[in-house]
């Protein structure tokens, strides 16, 4: 026994003697994950977190979360002897005065957008494909969560350095906590410790960023990683896989060399760009000031939906018995994402009473395999997208030779019209992927190979797919539509009301596909063909 | 055969596929040549470490030089940099070439296991909870119940009462600003006061109140105190007479503080006297006292208004007659 | 000490020339001046008979040059007309700024005049600001003597003055922004110190005007002088993406950044052959 085995040997065993590890070791270290780019996406995610830890650690050695005034002394000669605060000159400190700080200040910046996008991609990847179903609801309810704090813990993160573009973000952030009808002036003064700006905010978005929102994070994650764990990771349907297993590769050793390689990859890329391109570039924008502004001013792109919708509003507010609502900050500020984000979350809840589905799947969709759902998620984009672009119209209007009050009129405008429009088209784009799934599947894939038969006629020749090929374009089941008792035993109509024909008409919808195609009918035209 | 023909038949499941074997399960060569290039590239990660740890010892920080796409480029930024980001990313494609050339690539089949416990446990488990429930008392000692309910309940107040001191009350902090009758304006940043003849027509100030001596100006104060002055031909105003009296000779005060979120609309327009909000796109039209012509705000940006005192001096003639910046659930117009 | 070397390292930005721009600076400098001796002279009250002769060939010059190319707009006096503005009392720091850029006269009816190659050279600007001068008075063309910002600007305190002054309109770093309806605040970058200084007292276009008493000659060659630091000041962090704050970052992240991440997770999904 070599030297290295002996006390390996030794650790191992000193370890299980107390703990027990080495059985559910054994048996983890055999864990089997599924092999795709798509389920690479929450680990970047997953990465980029653990990147924010360290950097931002390495960022708080010098930062001093404080707005008291001080007078800037310090390289950067533009905004020399400039009066600016604690935080905006620590964090000038960080970008000229630290050999390699600006370098992780941007990595910081880069990964916490790289989280934010990855978290994204995951949650469109889990959307698409169906992973959220039955068992893993409990799993998407936690990422919404996480969505939802990520965007809360980004604002916060680009707000500490205390210059003018995040100050200004931290304004519009109090004017819709001062349009809370009843509390809001309240909830304002308490958490700016009296009229904005103030002194406390800073300090006490620091804790909230570094230590309470990391922490819940932390604990979110683990869970969320411990179900994936638990109920096994999904995988996509083809030749072998079944609701009942799960192919791949074991943990020891090919998932932990490319899991373990692929988190250097994610800091490798990371730290690239924080080499290369230039992010919130604070000294720029120069300390927050409340009589200053830039043009252009706008957050960060999770935020920027949230802006565009803010922009598009129409201009209400409620006069009335010596109060006033500010339905123009409201209704975009708080009540739209609100409702969107509660209808996200309940999601597999609406499908599986929409589908009367209770079951569980361990295999994934193919987007176009589930036409309403693909259109229902692919409409929801585009309502973020739509908003987005507003969000960003100033900018958009100076590149591109239009004018703001255009692009607000035609996101206005579209926001209205181009989700739904979404919706139909996408759902027309998957039924016809089927049809051509269906084609391929009949009659083979087209080759591109013009031959002449011996009488003169040219074909195309069309290759016959594989098996497997055949089985993974039509495993998927296409359950018929739910029956919604038109009469219960005593003759009562509709005894479910309402809620029972709309949701018979969801079901209906759900169910529109076209047929996939069977053994049977592949051999019917076999034999017709000869 | 002859009595299947009529079911439906879907293509059949052939199985997981043959396993194919690797070049390098085949080839020793092939399997020392990616052994090298793993080796090479995390020598290269070795060498990448040395060239960040370099740049940050070696490279001075104010060498710059010239790049396509990037601009100026700082050395030390950008390979200290550099040299992390290829440290890192050369372990890691080395780990992934390994994995993918060299590690078993042959898939296993795990089964998955049923979640729903089976019947009996299940029922053994209500039985359980129901006998400890019962020996507990739970289901008849209702005043227990309901007294901890209460005791809980109130507990999680005394949390929200220890976070009253995060501010004061707002009081009505949120309707005064620094303005009073007879204060100058003067200009910001300089602190000059300003006379009327100072202002060509077209032009604008960005105004403060004067400090009263002994005071600190606070950003908090200019967050309400902040004062755009335009000056226009007096015959382009359509404003109502006491509006009008509010001007001076063609003079125009407003609030600079967002009637919608509170940013500074300063973007004033000469030519078709607007004045924009950068953040949300709010359009105000100074000829019309600021009436909102676009955009997201509900009001007009308040009016200040404001003459000359005896040494000819812009001052404010009153303070804002209406609380500045964002609405709020006590602002009553 | 580090703190030295540091100070010594940032003023050394300041230094940094891009060198792309010297030679047609050069040119534009070697011909302003030349344009702006006629100007002076034609500013100041004349003397001598022979002054006022020189003056007066000039201004006839300018009436000329008028006549052919700007009065179908603004008026065979200049007295303005449906779709061009009166010009009497704008001076000849307007005249200076508006076809000493290029932008008068326009060559389309577009939203606004933007800056082009200009049309006049030196000397029939100078001719054209004097006849618009003649008219009635105005400001004065500036001329290169009164641009001494290198010597008698402060840099920090004309970014406080711009940030507070200009950069609603032109950006944070003088990169130009949208305003209504399709005109825009143009980027600063590139633009002789000359025309940002008549650009402040004439107030083109959109721009309103920033009156000497509330924007004093100093702090005016204080916002020149942060503006021309910041035209210099190099990629501190990298390229910098236009400097238009966090859209174009998302748009990196969204494209290069995940678009990177998910090629290489394809990679190292792919099985090997």
């Amino acid at each position: 026994m070599k030297k290295a085995e002996r006390i390996g040997g030794n650790v191992a065993s000193y370890v299980d003697d107390r703990t027990g590890a080495a059985k559910w070791l054994r048996k983890n270290l055999t864990k089997v994950f599924p092999d795709h780019w798509s389920f690479m996406l929450g680990e970047i995610v997953l990465y980029s977190f653990i990147i924010l830890l360290l950097s931002g650690t390495f960022l708080t050695f010098w930062f001093d979360p404080s707005q008291r005034e001080v007078v800037y002394e310090g390289s950067y000669e533009p905004l020399e002897n400039i009066k600016m605060s604690a935080a905006y000159a620590s964090t000038l400190h960080i970008s000229f005065d630290v050999r390699g700080g600006l370098l992780m200040r941007q990595i910081h910046h880069w990964a916490a957008l790289i989280f934010m996008a990855g978290m994204i991609a995951h949650l469109m990847r889990v959307f698409f494909t169906g992973a959220f179903r039955k068992p893993r609801e409990a799993n998407w309810l936690i990422g919404i969560g996480l969505v939802t704090l990520g965007i809360v813990e980004g604002f916060l993160g680009y707000s500490l350095p205390d210059d003018l573009l995040s100050g200004t973000g931290i304004r519009i952030a109090e004017a819709i906590i001062q349009a809370l009808p009843v509390v809001g002036s309240y909830l304002a003064f308490f958490a700016f410790g009296g009229a904005f700006p103030g002194e406390a905010f800073i300090p006490r978005i620091f804790t909230v960023h570094v230590l309470l929102l990391p922490g819940i994070f932390l604990a979110l994650i683990t869970i969320h990683l411990m179900l994936v764990w638990y109920q096994k990771h999904t995988q996509y349907p083809g030749p072998g896989r079944t609701e009942k297993n799960v192919v791949g590769y074991p943990l020891m050793p090919i998932y932990m060399a490319k899991a373990g390689g692929f988190f250097f990859i994610v800091f490798g890329v990371t730290a690239f760009l924080g080499a290369v391109a230039s992010i919130n570039p604070i000294w720029l924008y120069g300390p927050y000031n409340p009589g200053q502004i830039s043009a252009g001013s706008q957050p960060d792109f999770y935020m920027g939906w949230l802006d565009g919708l803010v922009r598009m509003a129409p201009p209400i507010e409620t006069h009335a018995f010596g109060h006033t609502i500010s339905w123009n900050i409201l209704i975009p500020g708080l009540i739209i994402p609100g409702i969107l984000f509660t209808l996200m979350a309940l999601y597999p809840f609406i499908e599986a009473w929409m589908t009367g589905d209770k079951r569980e799947h361990h295999l994934l969709e193919r987007p176009r395999n589930n036409p309403n759902r693909t259109a229902i998620g692919a409409m929801s984009l585009a309502f973020i997208l739509v908003v987005l672009i507003n969000g960003g119209n100033d900018i958009i209007a100076t590149h591109f030779a239009l004018t703001i009050n255009q692009i607000m009129w035609f996101t206005r405008i579209g926001v209205i019209v181009i989700p739904p429009l979404t919706f139909v088209i996408t759902k027309r784009i998957c039924l016809s992927l089927q049809r051509a799934d269906r084609e391929k599947v009949l009659h083979g894939r087209e080759t591109g190979r013009l031959v002449m038969l011996p009488h003169g006629e040219f074909i195309e020749v069309h290759e016959e797919l594989t098996p497997a090929q055949k089985f993974t374009l039509t495993q998927h089941e296409q359950p018929p539509a739910l029956e919604v008792p038109r009469e219960d035993a005593n003759g009562v109509l509709n005894p479910q009301g309402l809620k029972g024909k709309l949701r018979a008409r969801f079901s209906q919808a759900h169910v529109e596909q076209v047929p996939a195609p069977t053994e049977s009918e592949a051999k019917a035209l076999e034999s017709g063909h000869h | 055969m002859s009595n299947e023909s009529n079911e439906i038949a879907k293509f059949q499941d052939p199985g997981l596929p043959e396993h194919v074997h690797r070049k390098t399960d085949v080839d020793p060569k092939a399997a020392d040549r990616a052994e090298r290039q793993v080796a090479i590239l995390f020598i290269l990660s070795a060498l990448s470490t040395v060239l960040a740890i370099y740049s940050y010892i070696f490279i001075p920080d104010d060498k710059f030089f010239f790049l396509p796409i990037m601009g100026d480029t700082n050395a030390h930024q950008l390979f200290l940099g550099l040299g992390m980001a290829f440290a890192l990313l050369f372990i890691g494609l080395g780990l992934v070439h390994w994995a993918k050339t060299l590690m078993p690539d042959t898939e296993v089949i795990a089964e998955r296991h049923d979640f729903r416990s089976p019947d009996e446990d299940r029922e053994d488990f209500v039985r359980t909870v129901k006998e400890q429930a019962a020996a507990a008392g739970l289901g008849r000692r209702s005043l227990i119940k309901r007294t901890l309910g209460l005791a809980l309940g109130v507990s999680a107040l005394t949390p929200l009462v220890l976070l009253r001191d995060l501010g004061p009350l707002p009081k009505k902090k949120l309707e005064k600003t620094s303005w009073k009758a007879g204060t100058r304006l003067v200009t910001d940043p300089g602190d000059r006061p300003i006379r009327p003849e100072d202002l060509e027509v077209g032009a604008v100030a960005q105004v403060l109140p004067e400090l009263v001596p002994g005071k600190v100006r606070h950003l908090s104060d200019i967050a309400k105190d902040a004062v755009l002055l335009i000056r226009l031909r007096p015959n382009e105003f359509q404003l109502n007479a006491e509006r009008l009296s509010w001007t001076h000779d063609g003079i125009i005060a407003f609030s600079k503080i967002c009637s919608h979120m509170g940013c500074a609309v300063a973007l004033y327009e000469q030519q078709t006297k607007h004045l924009l909000c950068p953040c949300h796109q709010s359009t105000f039209d100074v000829t019309r006292a600021a009436k909102v012509i676009f955009g997201p705000a509900a009001r007009p940006l308040p009016q200040l208004a404001i003459t000359v005192d005896a040494d000819g001096f812009l001052v404010a003639q009153q303070p804002f007659n209406e609380p500045v910046g964002p609405s709020y659930w006590e602002r009553s117009s | 000490m580090k703190k030295v070397k540091m100070n010594s390292g940032i003023k050394k930005l300041s230094r940094y020339r891009r060198h792309r721009y010297a030679g047609p600076a050069l040119l534009v400098i070697a011909l302003i001046s030349l344009g702006t001796t006629y100007q002076v002279a034609s500013a100041l009250p004349s003397t001598s008979r022979m002054e006022s002769t020189e003056q007066s060939t000039l201004i006839e010059e300018g009436k000329r040059i008028f006549a052919q190319g700007c009065s179908s707009c603004h008026g065979l006096n200049a007295e303005g007309g449906g779709i061009a503005p009166s010009l009497i009392g704008v001076g000849a720091a307007s005249v200076d700024f508006q076809v000493g850029t290029g932008r008068m006269p326009m060559a389309d009816m577009s939203q606004q005049a933007m800056r082009k190659q200009p049309i006049y050279n030196a000397e029939q600007t100078a001719a054209l600001a004097a006849y618009v001068a003649s008219l009635a008075p105005g400001p004065d063309a500036v001329n290169e003597a009164q641009l001494t910002f290198e010597r008698d600007g402060n840099t920090a305190e004309g970014g406080e003055l711009f940030r507070t002054n200009c950069a609603m309109c032109h950006n944070f770093a003088g990169q130009g922004g949208a305003l209504t309806q399709g005109k825009y605040a143009p980027t600063l970058m590139g633009v002789d110190a000359k025309y940002i200084y008549e650009a402040m007292i004439t107030g083109p276009q959109s721009m309103p005007v920033f009156s000497d008493k509330t924007i004093t000659p100093e702090e005016k060659l204080s916002i020149i002088k942060w503006i021309k630091a910041a035209e210099k000041e190099p990629n501190l962090g990298g390229a910098s993406l236009g400097r238009v704050g966090p859209v174009t970052e998302g748009l990196l992240v969204w494209t290069l950044g995940l678009g990177l991440l998910i090629g290489i997770a394809v990679w190292l999904t792919a099985k090997a052959r």
